[in-house]
């Protein structure tokens, strides 16, 4: 095992550098730099600077130079811990992201918590009461979960909420609260704006997890190990959480590994709707202005996340499933 | 009609048991009616479909989605107090500890039955733990002696291993150990042997009449083997479309049957016998035929390596140091156990696995020769035309989506030589070969039975005129008397087109009756190699005399397995 983690780090450090250089090569991929969409900001507010100028910071901050020697000089400041500097924030990149990244991942793994408390126990209810009445409002459910645009939702949360209460909800905290210290109160606070992104994101997600994890498990209720759990004299609630259930979860274990990136780049829209001070409306941010320092860095996040989510759904793999274990320590 | 009555322990009566399809009950078990005494083994036989394990089943109360629709099952204990299983719910507290308590069950595929996800082990301290009051340490020290009765090496680490880890033998072994760790008055065994090997089903044969008759247990036998029946059975109870034809002591039924179809049962399983007459496999010709194939020296080692930083190598020697000849119009059987090497063999001589060393001569039709072992050789001489294979699984070699023409004419099509019109009116000559009417063209395989569906294998397998089939295992995983149909088909085949078969095969009976020579192998090693009746009644090396050893006969009076 130890073995196993030892060959995957080692592929991790690659797969990293590797990594950077697709990231950078995306984010220089669109023609121009964010230089023009600057100029082109300034122009549009009438501000006529010259080309001139232009010429002059671009210079300034090497971006006339070839894509290989940006590329070098943006892994070699990565390197030494610094994140470079954004163009339009006016701000070092590591300064934004961390005043977010603590709100964001508290954000989004409390929707993947939701997401996964729902829709595991409806998925398996679903699956062992296939086409009882439950199983039908599940799959109801589901298809509008898949069908209904996350920002729709919000609006319609934010609409109903206002229709009610008269107050409008955006952002995760009230007014008061939004430069206040963390206190008990400022926390509390945080929990009565939280619940409405996270039940948006996690609708979606749920009911597609719901309908992965019916499909798995039914395959799995029929086989014959089932039966013979049966056969053994266990009741049937017992026998299924034991068995079946724990084979028909492997598959999206396996999913665990981008499900951190997945809800942070679908929940772009949301995040844009409900005002919430979150890494996803800065990262769709940076991408139009072609901020590059900071598009590189919020994307090169992301797939670290993939890659750390990877082998931490590896590892659960191996300690549900001992046909993976095996594989793993042999070879 | 029962002399003893208070000597059964389950009697069941007029059962029924209903599958609802499309919203009313079809019965598939009708009227069944038998009693089980203590003590004693009783064989339920009859092929797939006959209702047999749906009956076994029914007495444990998991048939389901089946459900009973009539009939009772009286279980009896020693005192004379007798439960009605038949009057309970499925899911009752009551039924459930009669199951794995007084009723133990051991199934088909050990594989596939046992969790792939839970250690041997906990899966038996489970079973002990539902039914008697213990602790965790006490259960697992059950667990081991359960293990140990079995004959499982080393049971004290055997109990934390999982089932993947096993042999087919020892995970058999071990499902056994489970249904037995209560100690349960009944064992249901519903085809406990089937997916093993001869060798391996007659020690877990002779482990099953131990352990009757340490314990003192009843056993219900499920099989369609009739040599095991011969075997082991007290009592025989033959099954066909959902009904119970004849009940009777063995000896009654295999001399006197009195239905015509178990009759027609004994006969289809008598054909297969080692040491009988049969047509083929005496004598070679006198004329020494043209050889077609020349094996000289097949060596292959199965690698597989894993890692970036730290590799590591695994390494298998599958064949070593193969040789054998097939002659032109010859039957040659190739038997072994599994993980012999016997169908990595014919797949390297197909190209499937490449092989490391080595010259595999083949002759073809026009007289050139050709080295099947050189990479590509069947497709760039054309080859894969005059050598076509017949699979296993008549289920999973069909791709269900395409239809039966489509599935016979593909290899026409590649040949790219002839009409569509040409190409249908071959697809239907083929047809009326194997025995399968035309209007079959248009339907998918799944509309078939196993044996249907293994004559549109081997139908696809003759569309462009081949001079060799190599059969793998191709009669397996058929009943006994579709088994002989097919074979006769096989035969019928070669005198009318010539062919020569390289038929692999774990059975000896089917060997014998098919072939001419016998290859017999063991662990990657060509054992020994000679006319079929030579290597079965005189065979010269020792593991070929075990492996003979190992076939269950057909005569109950002259049990060849459990002697004492």
């Amino acid at each position: 095992m130890l073995r196993f983690i030892a060959n995957r780090m080692f592929a991790m450090v690659i797969m990293t550098l590797v990594l950077s250089f697709v990231c950078f090569f995306i984010i220089q991929l669109p023609p121009g730099d964010v230089m023009t969409a600057y100029a082109a900001q300034l122009a549009a507010a009438g501000d006529s600077s010259s080309a001139d100028t232009i010429a002059r910071m671009r210079a300034a901050y090497g971006l006339d130079e070839p894509f290989l020697t940006q590329y070098f000089i943006w892994l070699k400041s990565l390197l030494s811990g610094n994140l470079g500097y954004s163009f339009t924030l006016q701000r070092p990149v590591s300064e934004i992201v961390s005043s977010r990244i603590g709100i964001s991942l508290a954000v989004e793994l409390l929707a993947i918590v939701v997401l996964w408390g729902i829709a595991i126990p409806v998925g398996i209810y679903s699956a062992v009461r296939r086409y009882s009445v439950g199983d039908m409002f599940a799959t109801v459910f589901g298809f509008i979960g898949i069908a209904v645009p996350n920002f729709l939702l919000a609006l319609l949360i934010m609409y109903i909420i206002y229709l009610y209460t008269g107050t409008a909800v955006d952002g995760l905290f009230s007014a008061e609260y939004v430069q206040a210290r963390w206190s008990l109160a400022k926390l509390w606070d945080f929990f009565t704006h939280v619940w409405i992104p996270v039940i948006v994101i996690a609708t979606g997600g749920a009911a597609q997890i719901i309908r992965i994890l019916r499909a798995n498990l039914l395959d799995e209720l029929n086989k014959p190990y089932v039966v013979t759990a049966r056969a053994k004299g266990m009741s049937e609630r017992r026998l299924i959480m034991r068995y079946p259930v724990r084979v028909a979860m492997i598959p999206l274990v396996a999913t665990v590994g981008w499900v951190l990136p997945t809800v942070i780049s679908s929940s772009i829209v949301t995040a844009i709707v409900l005002n919430l001070p979150t890494l996803s409306p800065i990262l769709l941010r940076s991408l139009l202005t072609q901020d590059m320092y900071l598009a590189g860095a919020l994307i090169l996040f992301m797939g670290l996340l993939t890659l750390i989510g990877t082998l931490v759904s590896d590892l659960l793999l191996a300690w549900i499933d001992p046909r993976i274990r095996t594989g793993m320590t042999d070879g | 009609m029962d002399t003893q009555p208070v000597d059964n322990i389950l009697e069941v009566r007029n059962l029924r048991v209903g599958f609802g399809i499309n919203k009313t009950i079809v019965d598939v078990v009708r009227d069944v009616s038998f009693d089980l005494r203590r003590g004693e083994t009783l064989c339920v036989v009859g092929e797939s479909g006959s209702g047999k394990s749906v009956t076994a089943r029914a007495l444990m109360r998991i048939a389901r989605p089946g459900r009973i629709t009539g009939g009772s099952i009286l279980l009896r204990n020693p005192r004379g107090d007798t439960l009605d299983i038949a009057a309970l719910d499925d899911e009752s507290e009551q039924m459930r500890a009669v199951r794995g308590d007084r009723i133990g069950m051991v199934f088909q595929e050990p594989m596939s039955s046992l969790s792939p996800v839970h250690t041997i082990g906990a899966q038996i301290i489970e079973t002990i733990l539902l039914h008697r009051d213990m602790t965790q340490t006490e259960a697992r020290a059950q667990a081991i002696e359960a293990l140990r009765r079995v004959q499982i090496p080393n049971p004290e680490t055997a109990i934390d291993k999982y089932s993947f880890e096993f042999s087919g033998g020892m995970r058999q072994r071990a499902m056994i150990a489970m249904a037995l760790s209560c100690e349960p008055e009944i064992l249901i065994a519903d085809e406990p042997t089937t997916a093993l090997d001869v060798t391996t089903q007659a020690e877990i044969l002779r482990l099953i009449k131990r352990l009757q008759r340490d314990l003192g247990m009843s056993v219900i036998f499920i099989t369609h083997d009739m040599g095991v029946v011969a075997e082991i059975a007290d009592r025989v109870a033959v099954m066909y479309h959902g009904e119970l034809l004849e009940i009777g002591p063995v000896k009654q039924v295999f001399h006197e049957p009195k239905a015509p179809y178990s009759r027609h049962l004994i006969g289809a399983s008598n054909k297969f016998t080692i040491t009988g007459d049969h047509a083929r496999g005496g004598t070679l010709p006198g004329l020494d035929p043209g050889v077609m194939l020349d094996v000289r020296n097949l060596d292959l080692t199965f690698r597989k390596s894993t890692g970036v930083l730290f590799r590591k190598v695994q390494e298998f020697h599958a064949l070593k140091d193969v040789s054998l000849k097939l002659r032109d119009g010859e039957n040659l059987g190739i038997v072994g156990e599994s993980g012999s090497g016997k169908t990595t063999l014919v797949r390297a001589l197909v190209g499937l696995i490449p092989a490391d060393s080595g010259q595999a001569i083949y002759r073809s039709k026009d007289g050139r020769d050709f080295d099947l072992l050189q990479k590509g050789a069947l497709r760039k001489a054309g080859l894969n035309r005059e050598i076509r294979m017949v699979f296993q699984d008549p289920f999973s070699s069909l791709n269900p989506r395409m239809t039966v023409e489509q599935v016979i004419a593909e290899p026409l099509y590649l040949e790219g030589k002839r009409s569509k019109a040409e190409i249908r009116a071959k697809v239907i000559s083929l047809l009326d070969r194997v025995g399968l009417p035309k209007n079959v063209l248009s339907r998918y395989p799944h509309a078939f039975s196993g044996g249907q569906r293994q004559r549109i294998s081997i139908a696809r397998a003759l569309s462009v005129d081949p001079r060799l089939i190599i059969a793998d295992e191709a009669t397996s995983a058929l009943d006994g008397s579709i088994r002989s149909q097919i074979l006769d088909l096989m035969f019928e085949l070669q005198t009318e087109l010539g062919l020569s078969y390289i038929f692999v095969g774990h059975d000896l009976g089917v060997v014998r009756y098919f072939c001419d020579r016998i290859a017999v192998m063991h662990k990657g090693v060509l054992v020994e190699v000679g006319t079929a009746a030579e290597i079965c009644q005189n065979p010269s090396k020792d593991y070929t005399r075990s492996l003979i050893a190992a076939v269950p006969g057909t005569d109950p009076d002259h049990r060849r397995l459990l002697t004492a």
